[in-house]
């Protein structure tokens, strides 16, 4: 009963994970906007949001045309041949362009920043080009904060460092989705934009950090686990008082605002480039 | 148990009104006491690092650690005993309870022996066994099994405690907890005069010193490794630290991690049988060393799951645990842990569905005091679920084309076009509100909005500032 290998060579420990500290970003001429496949198809608002936010901030967005999916359905569903594959072209369409990569979903952002590598584990080829492209990348709030910039910063004569929009003068709740938060280690940077909207007050909600229950293919496969999750997700929400769940992942705000839909709630769900957008026009 | 057996047993679960309320209840209070405990620890971070690294030094030098504790363990006086499999351990126990004419056993909480059903081979071989851990013994009563490794009786309200001990013991009804507990103590007492054979698990062995270490809050780990004759010791075969060094940095994690107290109220040393002049402790010390599948993983990408020192926090955190509680994963160990130990002792075959019983939230890796990466090995165990038999098999063909179409941009587009005018066909006022297939999952709990007529590509097309890559 000899350990292998790689048990003797140690095991991945957290601390060797990706640090998204190793570069920073300044406003940048071009910005790569990976804008995921669920944006997309789905809520193309998303991203155009995203694309007047960083064109305000100074950035020259552009949209590589053939990006699809990163590829995670397959890898999580544990289909890694196939994710493997979607990767492969992914880092093909991206390594052809020049400057950060911002992506508007924490999860999407995690697998290729912290998911690719371990795909091509065994392929140092490929596994050099994963790492040359996932340390350009950057999920959007991230990114925003890496510039060391606030919304309100940009523009000629923009000097109060808070953003009015007297139609957000509400309560606005985060959800911190898990792969930003606890993948990607962004958790700061989404609320102090949120925080920087003068009128809009977050509130608090119980238990913040717990999953909300999306988990991609989980949400269809255990449907009663996930909805129960959801459930007290959104009980959360609406006892918090927020008007609005702000989020940095399409998925969980399909997810949540979907729920809430089927409930009736009045609390709207939003993605966070929307709503900066929202609040600097 | 089939895909169908943990859906179901979750769909239990969800539905029990009394397990919904003991449930939130309880992870909720041991979630926030792990995390005070840990805020009012100083150098945190380092102090879970050499957790970490005496688990894994012990992982990765296994064989050269059990060959040193067994020496060690017969130096001391005691007998040690191999199984490899959870039959081969319950013949071992009956046959030292056979040998020593041992009728009555008094047991302290042991996951090793729910593991291998010990209690059922004990019985059927005219040896009663005892629970001696209030927890545990309640199971025992109810003929139920644990829900939490170390709250085994978390999925029930001190009110069902309470009739069950009307029942069983014939006592009158109360819940009070403080009643409910002496009762049990009186009753316990008793056992622990009568038993002639202690049996324990490990929280850790030592290997440079061969002794056992027990963690326990009632004492009763300490009763019965003292009072009866002869004291068994079953424990796995990755129970072990390096030296006394190790085994305090795993003990000032592991109570923190569990309970939220910065130690246990008994931590029991066992090195040696009653020798000349000693005042109490068994005649014969026995140790059986269990392998059922463990050297299996240790050879496997899970392998990082061995330094698991149990403390129950994963459970506590994980949200799918914290709504359907231990009982529907379906094996002795539950939560985030179980998901990944039991498809490695038992084999993936069966077990298939539990590594997608998670949303892959990381809160266990976030909480684990050991650093395990349990969203990682969830990941890897689906991965050769799929490369053995991928189920259902439109699933494997669904992905097999995803994967095939998705790295075709042209193709791809045109397929998201027809897939989104589908569903636009579906929608009613902006929402969809049934999904067929596998997709009416979705539906079951929430509406699905209608995707957008055109495309972000398309509009950014129009915009004009499109740019071919």
């Amino acid at each position: 009963m000899n350990a292998p290998n790689h048990v003797a060579q140690g095991f991945s420990p957290a601390e060797q994970r990706f640090s998204p500290a190793e570069q920073r970003f300044s406003p940048a001429k071009p910005v790569q906007l990976f804008h995921t496949c669920l944006v997309n198809e789905v809520a193309p608002e998303v991203a155009m949001a995203a694309v007047r936010v960083l064109e305000r901030l100074g950035c020259e967005v552009e949209v590589p045309a053939d990006q699809t999916c990163c590829g995670q359905p397959a890898f999580n569903a544990g289909f890694h041949a196939d994710a493997r594959q979607v990767a492969r072209h992914t880092i093909g369409v991206l390594e052809r362009t020049t400057g950060p990569i911002v992506i508007p979903s924490g999860s999407c952002a995690d697998m290729i920043v912290h998911q690719y590598e371990r795909l091509f584990e065994e392929d140092a080829a490929m596994a050099a080009r994963a790492h040359a492209v996932s340390a350009r990348c950057r999920e959007f709030s991230q990114f925003i904060a890496d510039c060391g910039l606030r919304i309100a910063d940009s523009g000629a004569d923009a000097k109060p460092s808070t953003i009015r929009n007297p139609q957000l003068a509400m309560k606005i709740a985060y959800h911190p989705s898990c792969h930003l938060l606890r993948g990607l280690g962004v958790d700061r940077q989404p609320k102090d934009l949120i925080a920087s909207v003068d009128g809009a007050t977050p509130v608090e909600v119980r238990d913040q950090q717990e999953c909300c229950g999306f988990g991609g293919l989980f949400s269809v496969k255990n449907a009663d686990i996930s909805g129960a999750m959801l459930a007290r997700k959104m009980d959360a929400i609406e006892a918090s008082g927020a008007d609005r769940v702000v989020s940095c992942d399409l998925g969980c705000l399909l997810h949540i605002g979907g729920g809430l839909h089927r409930r009736g709630s009045n609390v709207r769900a939003q993605h966070l480039a929307e709503f900066l957008d929202e609040a600097a026009r | 148990m089939t895909p169908t057996a943990f859906v179901e047993r979750a769909e239990g679960a969800l539905a029990d009104a009394q397990l919904q309320i003991a449930l939130s209840r309880a992870t909720g209070t041991l979630g926030s006491r792990r995390a005070s405990a840990f805020e009012s620890l100083e150098n945190a971070d380092a102090v879970r690092d050499a957790a970490r690294a005496a688990r894994m030094n012990a992982i990765a030098n296994l064989s050269g650690l059990l060959e040193r504790f067994e020496s060690k363990l017969i130096a001391n006086g005691a007998h040690v005993h191999w199984a490899e499999t959870a039959e081969q351990a319950n013949h071992i126990v009956v046959g030292i309870a056979r040998r020593t004419g041992a009728t009555r056993a008094v047991k302290s909480k042991s996951m090793v022996s729910e593991e291998t059903h010990l209690n059922e081979a004990l019985e059927q071989a005219g040896v009663t066994p005892i629970e001696t851990d209030l927890g545990e013994y309640i199971v025992q009563l109810r003929h139920d099994r644990p829900s939490h490794i170390i709250a085994p009786i978390i999925h029930l309200t001190r009110q069902q405690v309470g009739r069950v001990m009307e029942e069983r013991l014939n006592v009158p009804y109360t819940d009070d907890t403080k009643t409910l507990a002496a009762t049990a103590r009186a009753k316990l007492r008793e056992e622990f005069l009568r038993a002639d054979l202690g049996i324990s698990g490990a929280n850790f062995g030592v290997a440079d010193t061969g002794s056992i270490c027990l963690v326990t809050n009632e004492g009763n780990g300490r009763m019965v490794t003292t009072m009866p004759r002869v004291h068994v010791v079953l424990m796995g075969i990755e129970k072990l630290v390096a030296s006394m060094a190790d085994l305090d940095a795993c003990l000032k994690v592991l109570a923190r991690s569990g309970t939220g107290q910065k130690i246990t109220v008994y931590t029991t040393m066992v090195r040696a049988p009653r020798r000349p002049g000693d005042t109490d402790g068994p005649e014969e010390l026995h140790v059986v060393l269990l392998d059922n599948g463990r050297s299996r993983i240790l050879a496997g990408d899970t392998a990082e799951i061995l330094g698991c020192i149990r403390c129950g926090a994963c459970l506590n955190v994980c949200p799918v645990y914290r709504n359907i509680g231990g009982h529907a994963y379906g094996d002795t160990y539950p939560g985030p842990v179980g998901a990944v130990v039991t498809p490695g002792l038992r084999g993936l075959g069966p077990w298939r569905e539990l590594p997608h019983a998670s949303s892959l939230c990381g809160a266990c890796r976030d909480v684990c005091p050991v650093r395990l990466d349990i969203p990682r090995m969830l990941l890897a165990l689906r991965a050769a679920a799929a490369a053995d038999d991928p189920q259902p098999k439109s699933l494997a063909w669904g992905m097999k084309a995803f994967g095939w179409i998705a790295s075709r941009p042209a193709l791809y587009r045109a397929m998201a076009r027809v897939g989104r005018l589908a569903l636009r066909a579906r929608a009613r006022d902006g929402w969809i509100g049934a999904l067929p297939g596998l997709a009416g999952g979705w539906t079951k709990a929430r509406d699905f909005p209608a995707p957008a007529a055109r495309t972000f590509q398309d509009q950014w097309r129009a915009r004009g500032k499109g740019r071919a890559s």
